[in-house]
């Protein structure tokens, strides 16, 4: 069965969804992302769906489940790229993804988990060292 | 309609020519400015002789029948131009009922018995009314035709997204704002925003007449749908008519950044920013 990676940068999790998504693998990419963020508490998660063209009630519901569920566990949910037509039939699904932090593109979407991240924590240092090394 | 009187007819169509002429130029509403006197003669023309020349069958009141199709569409044909050429409704309606008139008066000149005169006068006057009907119902369609283009051309000509700066985008609406303008404003500026990678769109609405809560419903999907892309929205222009309309129908803007001027939301970019406009002192020797 397909799946979608899940990478690791430093404290954030990146993924990109290359694919269009259909629910078995948005419910999978769920409970993945879920899992991992727990094992590597991770501080932030990083949604690309620069390459997604169709975009349903489900997907739109998936993705603000991730953000709710990443926040429980202590995770900011940037989603990036987001395409026109995605925001439209959003936005027209009555779905404005309340919760959920947006930016342009991958760099912007880093940086502002960046700003977002209270960096004062212990591991600081450590993790802004692994950011730089990657 | 007896034999008679459309053989008649037909032996008088340059006398009802001359007449409707005749009338028609008499006419104060006669618009010399938009159709030339020798193109309204062959106008006129043209109709009466399709006119007359059907008028032999025997299926008179039926204006659906085949044998008047070729006069319909002579008439609608007329029409249509007229429409186009901005004529007023009154002008192209006396055009056909001043034929009704000569044909009417020919009749009259030529009918003596009074019974008879009276029931082709009749006969006459419904074709002309039928004919009148098919003439505005044209007419209207032709109007109608010329509002939907130029609705078109706004909608192309009025939702311009303008880069006020590296990554500050402003879109000026101008007009009321219904859900198909809502619809081209928000693939412009969404398509935008991805071009330019910009961070910012400013709405301004200086140029929206009415604020209803259909149209904030359509301002609140265009902000949610940019916030979606990664993109901050401000609506900027709004007038205090406009606060009030808002307030008074009880529409929710509190998640929306709102400014009252285009250059009160340009500052407020430049402040997210981190930009700086500053004045430079000028350097005298």
């Amino acid at each position: 069965m397909d799946k979608i990676p899940i990478l690791r940068m430093g404290a954030f999790l990146l993924v990109t969804i290359q694919v269009d998504l259909y629910d078995r693998l948005a419910l999978t990419l769920e409970a993945d992302l879920v899992q991992m963020v727990q094992k590597t508490s991770a501080k932030g998660v990083l949604i690309d769906i620069s390459a997604v063209s169709i975009v349903d009630s489900f997907m739109g519901r998936i993705i603000g489940n991730i953000a709710s569920m990443s926040k429980i566990l202590d995770a900011e949910t940037v989603v990036v790229g987001m395409q026109p037509a995605v925001a439209i039939t959003l936005i027209e699904l009555g779905l404005p993804l309340k919760g959920v932090h947006t930016a342009l593109d991958v760099e912007k979407g880093m940086n502002l988990l960046k700003t977002m991240i209270d960096f004062t924590e212990d591991d600081e240092d450590l993790t802004e060292d692994d950011l730089i090394a990657e | 309609m007896s034999i008679n009187t459309y053989q008649l007819l037909q032996k008088k169509k340059k006398n009802i020519l001359e007449l409707w002429m005749k009338n028609q130029l008499a006419d104060e509403g006669l618009r010399e400015d938009l159709i030339s006197n020798e193109e309204l003669r062959s106008q006129s023309e043209e109709l009466v002789t399709s006119l007359v020349g059907n008028l032999s069958s025997d299926n008179f009141s039926d204006l659906n029948s085949d044998e008047w199709s070729p006069v319909i569409e002579i008439l609608g044909g007329i029409a249509i131009t007229r429409a186009r050429q901005g004529f007023s409704p009154r002008e192209t309606g006396n055009f056909v009922f001043s034929l009704k008139e000569a044909l009417l008066e020919v009749l009259q000149e030529e009918i003596t018995d009074s019974k008879q005169l009276f029931a082709e006068s009749l006969k006459i006057n419904r074709i002309m009314d039928n004919l009148s009907v098919v003439t505005f119902e044209t007419f209207i369609k032709g109007r109608e035709e010329v509002i939907l283009r130029q609705t078109d051309e706004i909608t192309e000509i009025s939702t311009p997204v303008i880069r006020v700066w590296d990554g500050i985008l402003a879109l000026p609406i101008i007009g009321t704002l219904d859900s198909a303008r809502t619809q081209i404003v928000m693939e412009n500026l969404l398509q935008e925003i991805v071009e330019t990678r910009s961070s910012i769109a400013i709405l301004d609405i200086s140029g929206v007449p009415a604020v209803d809560s259909l149209v904030a419903q359509h301002l609140i999907k265009t902000v949610s749908a940019t916030r979606l892309m990664g993109a901050e929205c401000i609506i900027s222009g709004i007038r205090p008519e406009i606060a009030q309309t808002v307030v008074h129908l009880g529409i929710d803007l509190s998640n929306i950044i709102t400014k009252s001027s285009l250059a009160s939301a340009l500052a407020y970019a430049f402040k997210v920013m981190r930009l700086e406009v500053r004045k430079v002192s000028t350097i005298q020797k």
